[in-house]
């Protein structure tokens, strides 16, 4: 595939970097070997622990104080960056290889302005001060920030995480690199936001002509941008090869396990679990025999322990670090529902709703610098059923989610209602039946989960203060909800630290039920864990669902996750609703033009880029709202005049699916593909 | 595939050991530590036991045989009205040592209370608190405490409380800072969500998670304690004489230092610097245990 | 968005003239209320009644505390402080030349302190975990907690007494020049050196250590950049801003030191003052100085906000965050 007589833009010869922690040498990667051509992208992708940024770290010889090379080399240009003198080093920097940071908000000196700052990566080519500031807004231009003249003067916390991302990648390009790394570029941003960086950066590539390291752990990023991939687990490249071919018939059981975890289309709760790999990765260094994969693994044998498998190949430009390449589609699935459809879709909602909000809104703080963080939000939920509600940062849904816990009090003049008696603002004034009725998983079990009290202390207390059980009996009631939620009387003295991020997860999600509650409010409940994780958390969520009859809000921005366990989809935007619906109609269309440029910035696995709509521009702030529609400063359907004036009609068809949009719904848009078979 | 977790996978990362333990080993690797923790127990031996075996009635004066030098008889000589001075020394480590512990726990006590309620409610009892807090801090403690003792008249209980109160800011203003930080994690929403009662939440919740910076400003402030008493008390505010007291030592003497008596203070001087550098050497230790 | 500084700065100031105002109250409230009967404090438990209630009504205090409080607040904004007990004369012009002498000894101290701490500070985090990191800190540590008075007597002793390169006294000869001010300034200012060497040290190598692993750090570095540049444009400015506000902070807790010290050296100063007002329980003269040393502090701190605002964009340009 390369040309042998020009050296690879990056290679890794058997590189293996180990870290000292307390003293002891912690391998972290080992003996990683890959090679990225002139104007390739490889993708390299990896979860958490998996070694994937300590690469580019390594790469560039800015390894932390306590992390080593321990073996092999990094070659850039054919040179090895190990051997590099101090002088060369810099130039290398200077002029060869740039990198791109997960936060753009810490990678920019809060101190100095915008245009200083982009300058001076110029000013280190030699330019002069004059020039190199016209080059810099120049530079500012290609990455499609439209005023780069008034950016130069501003300063990066006055600019939006996606902007301050467009200006770092600005500087990464100023030195024109034969070698462009980019680690983790978009997590932390809004899925909106997300699909106009990748945009960008799939543009880019071919101006610039740089070769790309982009690491991720986002399987859809990396299918719709890179060429080649590499699939890192445990400081180990276990598989390798051109992207499509690699997604579509992966080689590795890891590979298959990572891809099959995702919530794809026409996969829902009522027909199937997710597929999810048990366990969790090994800690670095903890398992010295045999293959790193194979305590996870449904294909492990006997030799699998024992011997370390070599990278084999397994087709055009594709190598395995497996035994049992041949036999990797063979891995079972999870079995469908033994009675698909025990959870009924979404009807029209007879009977009482478990949760009804009518007309809520919040407002922080006062004119003139009042938000409005929730603009008169209705909505109903009937038991049993999940609704979905999907927003990117400053929709409002957390607000939402806050106040109706209780924790903040929304504006008077909305209503809340839990099984049809009026929830008081304040949790102290509710009853203790409505206290237990309505509990809340969060996004991350580190912060939820106090650190200092042990798992039976964190769920014992819940169980008297929501079950109102105490001694024997509630010993108990704890090792029966450990149980429901896949656990067992062995973590009970543990504390959240000594867990695995699933682990804790789960004991989030015991605590949460202590009392049978009827509503249950997910925030973000997987945003915080690996996709593998992630699988269990979803599957074990829509279980307790069908045996407790419980009703689900979930809040996420991740569309696959919401698609999976909703009954109900509500899209929520600047504090407004746009559109509610049952959740086939609202994935399927018509959508709401902002429902639709979310569901195609969802990037997908197989890498397709159909029907892609775009929204340009940031999300407006809080505090001076569009008028008219909230959405028509970024709509790509806006029809005229009206949309800038006047606020949309929010009609519900006949199936309950209200869309806030001037166009009639036989033009809006639809999916392509409808998301159930 | 079942979803059952191979559960004898070891837990990720953090070790398995106790934080305590951990905490307790590597303080007793750490020399400063030790060296610290040698010389405040060296005091704190003095402190208790000292009256009864050091060669002279620390109180008894000989005015046949004032300030002289050291010698057999005399270790560290004597002083102005003939007190064994190396009695004295020894023996002196009782009031500071007594004083300081007591003024460091109602500052601690006091200040973990204040900075605890004013964290977790915010809002205007915080600014009314924070600004009368920050009243307290614009003026320097040993001037507060010089005030409160004038108006009231210096007597050790007096001491006590008034320096636990001149401290108690400093205590808050830490303990407030570690409040919010852990004010805004999802325990506390969830325990809120509970219909947990705010002191639930600020004693059984928070507490446990800010006592590594309590017990750390907690040795800090003991430095700072023994500090002010002993500038105190050789301003004439602190401890009274006869007591044998270090500061008062080097009050009443330092007049006659230029007539090169020296060791009617210098040796009061090295117990003073000494006791309060070992306590500020096992502050540190112990901080820079916790924060691994 | 230049325009959220004007609004800042009022209500920073409004602030202050709070926490003065509270201050007085507090002072107040110490010299006036807490002893109950100034007169008695004055005289001792064993006078005649009549001659405590005679000075009471001399010294004003028979009158309800109120009455006192504004009284003496309106005579500080004329200008007048009251009357000393100790002295029989107006206590302004007392207060007058102390501030000035303690502002010298105050100047010699930073001047000495600031460079230095910053200096090993900055050394310190460069040189992160290295025997010269731990000297500097262990040092620094253990320097900042010995009392003025001990450091006091060590200096005495060597510097004065030993090796008699500088005098003993703090005051100059009537009519002497800078330079002579200047060496009998020396030995009373280095205890106070060395109580804030440590803390600034050790506040300057923290802001350093936290600029130096922060990800624009990494960026700069990653441009190519050389050392020296990222140092001077990345690391420094960012490091230095927090500890602008530290040293105002310390500015005031100096001035306690300056109790301590001036009475060890005999120097007439802000703090031999408020102490010999303490110990002859010169109420008057008590108030009017601690006020001083607290309004002193109130300005300063004032004065390194508005400072740090004005070198922080963050803060300067408000907007999102």
């Amino acid at each position: 595939m390369t040309d042998l007589a020009v050296p690879p833009v990056l290679r890794l010869d058997d590189m293996s970097v180990s870290y000292r922690i307390r003293g002891r040498a912690v391998p972290v990667l080992s003996q990683v070997n890959l090679s990225i051509a002139k104007g390739e992208v490889y993708g390299l992708v990896g979860e958490s622990g998996s070694g994937k940024s300590t690469v580019a770290l390594a790469v560039q010889r800015v390894l932390p104080a306590n992390g080593r090379l321990s073996g092999g080399r990094a070659l850039i240009n054919g040179r090895d960056v190990g051997a590099l003198d101090r002088a060369a080093l810099l130039q290398m920097r200077a002029r060869e290889v740039a990198m791109v940071f997960q936060d753009p908000g810490r990678a920019l000196n809060p101190s100095i302005t915008i245009g200083r700052q982009v300058a001076e990566a110029f000013e280190i080519l030699g330019a002069s001060g004059h020039e190199a500031r016209r080059r810099a807004e120049e530079m500012l231009t290609r990455v499609r920030i439209s005023s780069p003249a008034r950016v130069m003067e501003r300063y990066p916390h006055q600019l939006s995480g996606g902007m301050q991302q467009r200006v770092v990648i600005a500087m990464a390009l100023a030195k024109d690199p034969s070698l462009l790394i980019l680690d983790e570029p978009t997590t932390g941003l809004d899925a909106t936001i997300e699909a106009e960086i990748l945009d960008l950066v799939d543009t880019l590539r071919r101006e610039f002509g740089a070769s790309i390291l982009f690491i991720s752990h986002n399987l859809g990023a990396i299918a719709g941008l890179c060429d080649r991939v590499g699939v890192l687990y445990a400081g180990r490249l276990v598989e390798e090869g051109p992207v499509r071919d690699l997604f579509a018939e992966p080689r590795h059981p890891y590979t298959a396990g990572l891809l099959r975890c995702l919530p794809r289309p026409g996969l829902r709760k009522d027909l199937a679990p997710l597929d999810t790999i048990p366990g969790f990765p090994p800690a670095p260094g903890s398992i010295t025999a045999g293959c790193v994969f194979a305590p996870r693994c449904a294909l492990a044998d006997e030799t699998c322990r024992t011997i370390d498998p070599p990278l084999v190949a397994t087709g055009a430009g594709r190598v395995s670090r497996c035994h049992h390449h041949d036999r990797v589609a063979d891995l079972p699935h999870a079995e469908p529902r033994a009675a698909a459809g025990t959870l009924a879709p979404a009807g029209t909602g007879a009977g009482t709703p478990v949760l009804e909000l009518t007309a809520l809104s919040k407002t922080y703080g006062s004119a003139p610098y009042a938000v409005q963080a929730l603009r008169d939000v209705s909505l109903r939920l009937m038991p049993g059923e999940t609704l979905g509600l999907v927003g990117e940062s400053g929709s409002g849904k957390s607000t939402l989610a806050h106040a109706l816990l209780g924790l903040i009090a929304p504006d008077a003049g909305g209503g809340m209602a839990l099984d049809g008696a009026a929830l008081a603002p304040e949790v102290r004034r509710r009853t203790a039946e409505q206290i237990k009725t309505l509990q809340i998983v969060f996004q991350n079990p580190d912060s939820a989960l106090n650190r200092s009290h042990s798992v039976r202390r964190l769920i014992g207390r819940a169980i008297t203060r929501l079950g109102g059980l105490s001694g024997a009996k509630r010993e108990a009631q704890v090792t029966r909800l450990l149980e429901s939620v896949r656990l067992t009387a062995r973590q009970l003295s543990a504390r959240p630290r000594q867990l695995s991020g699933g682990m804790k997860q789960r004991v989030a999600v015991a605590r949460a039920f202590a009392g049978n509650p009827r509503l249950v409010v997910c925030d973000e409940p997987t945003s915080a864990l690996d996709v593998s994780v992630q699988a269990a958390i979803l599957n074990l969520l829509a279980e307790l669902q069908a045996e407790r009859q419980v009703a689900y809000l979930l809040i996420s921005h991740d569309l696959g996750v919401v698609r999976y366990l909703s009954d109900w989809i509500a899209v929520l935007y600047l504090g407004r609703l746009l559109e509610v619906g049952p959740a086939a109609r609202v994935l399927d269309g018509p959508h709401h033009p902002y429902t639709e440029a979310l569901l195609s910035a969802a990037p997908s696995v197989s890498g397709e880029r159909t029907g892609r709509i775009r929204l340009t521009g940031a999300i407006p702030s809080g505090v001076s709202p569009p008028a008219g529609c909230l959405f028509h400063t970024r709509c790509p359907r806006r029809i005229g005049p009206i949309c800038d004036t006047e606020e949309p009609p929010f009609t519900a068809d006949a199936h309950g699916h209200a869309i806030r949009c001037h166009l009639p719904r036989g033009e809006l848009g639809r999916s392509p593909a409808p998301s159930m078979a | 595939m079942s979803e059952a977790l191979p559960l004898t996978e070891p837990a990720p990362s953090v070790a398995r050991e106790g934080r305590t333990r951990g905490v307790v080993g590597r303080l007793l690797r750490t020399p400063s530590f030790l060296i610290g923790i040698t010389i405040l127990l060296f005091w704190a031996v003095c402190a208790v036991f000292a009256p009864s075996f050091v060669p002279y009635d620390p109180y008894a004066d000989d005015l046949l045989n004032t300030l002289q030098p050291p010698s057999a008889e005399h270790w560290f000589g004597t002083d102005q009205i003939g007190r064994d001075v190396f009695s004295r020394v020894l023996v002196g480590a009782r009031a500071i040592l007594t004083i300081a512990p007591l003024a460091t726990l109602v500052g601690t006590v006091a200040g973990t209370a204040i900075g605890l309620i004013t964290g977790y409610f915010g809002g205007w009892v915080d600014a009314i608190v924070g600004r009368l807090l920050e009243v307290m801090l614009s003026l320097p403690l040993i001037i507060v405490a010089l005030l409160v003792l004038v108006a009231l008249g210096p007597s050790t209980p007096t001491v006590v409380v008034v320096v636990g109160l001149v401290f108690a800011p400093l205590v808050a203003r830490t303990v407030r800072a570690a409040v919010l930080t852990e004010r805004h994690l999802d325990y506390v929403a969830a325990a809120a969500v509970r219909g947990e009662s705010a002191p639930y939440i600020m004693s059984v919740e928070i507490l446990p998670n800010i006592m590594p910076p309590i017990i750390v400003e907690g040795t800090v402030r003991l430095g700072y304690a023994i500090f002010t008493i002993a500038s105190l008390s050789f301003l004439g505010f602190g401890v009274q004489p006869p007591t044998p007291d270090w500061g008062l030592a080097i009050a009443e003497n330092y007049g006659v230092l230029i007539g090169g008596f020296w060791w009617t203070v210098v040796f009061d001087t090295a117990a003073t610097a000494s006791l309060i550098v070992g306590v500020n050497l096992a502050a540190e230790s112990l901080q820079r245990a916790l924060a691994e | 968005m230049s325009g959220a500084l004007g609004p800042f700065l009022l209500k920073r100031l409004a602030l202050s003239l709070l926490t003065l105002w509270l201050l007085s109250v507090v002072v107040f409230f110490g010299c006036q209320v807490l002893p109950g009967d100034p007169a008695r404090a004055i005289l001792g438990p064993l006078a005649d009644p009549r001659a405590v209630a005679a000075l009471n009504e001399k010294l004003g205090s028979d009158r309800p505390p109120v009455e006192i409080y504004l009284s003496w607040m309106g005579g500080l904004i004329t200008g007048d402080m009251g009357q000393s007990y100790a002295y029989r004369s107006p206590v302004a012009p007392f207060i007058g030349s102390a501030l000035v002498n303690s502002l010298k000894l105050a100047a010699t101290v930073f001047a000495i302190v600031v460079p230095l701490g910053i200096g090993a500070g900055v050394l310190a985090a460069l040189r992160a975990g290295r025997p010269i990191d731990r000297l500097i800190s262990v040092a620094g540590l253990s320097l900042t907690v010995i009392p003025e008075f001990v450091s006091s007597i060590a200096l005495i002793l060597v510097f004065a007494v030993l090796l008699r390169w500088l005098p003993l006294s703090a005051t100059w000869p009537a009519g002497s020049g800078p330079l002579v001010q200047l060496q009998h300034l020396i030995l009373p200012a280095l205890p106070l050196v060395i109580v804030l060497f440590g803390y600034i040290a050790r506040m300057t190598r923290a802001g350093m250590v936290e600029a130096l692993s922060a990800d624009y750090t990494r960026t700069a570095i990653l441009k190519g950049l050389p050392w020296r540049t990222v140092l001077s444009r990345h690391v420094l400015r960012n490091a230095l801003l927090p500890t602008i506000t530290v040293i105002a902070a310390q500015m005031g807790y100096a001035l306690g030191g300056l109790v301590v010290v001036e009475s060890l050296f005999r120097y007439q100063g802000i703090g031999s003052l408020v102490l010999g007002a303490a110990r002859a329980k010169d109420f008057a003269m008590l108030q009017a100085g601690i006020l001083t040393v607290g309004a002193f502090f109130v300005v300063t701190t004032l004065l390194a906000d508005i400072v740090t605002t004005l070198l922080d964009p963050r803060l300067r340009t408000g907007g999102r965050r």
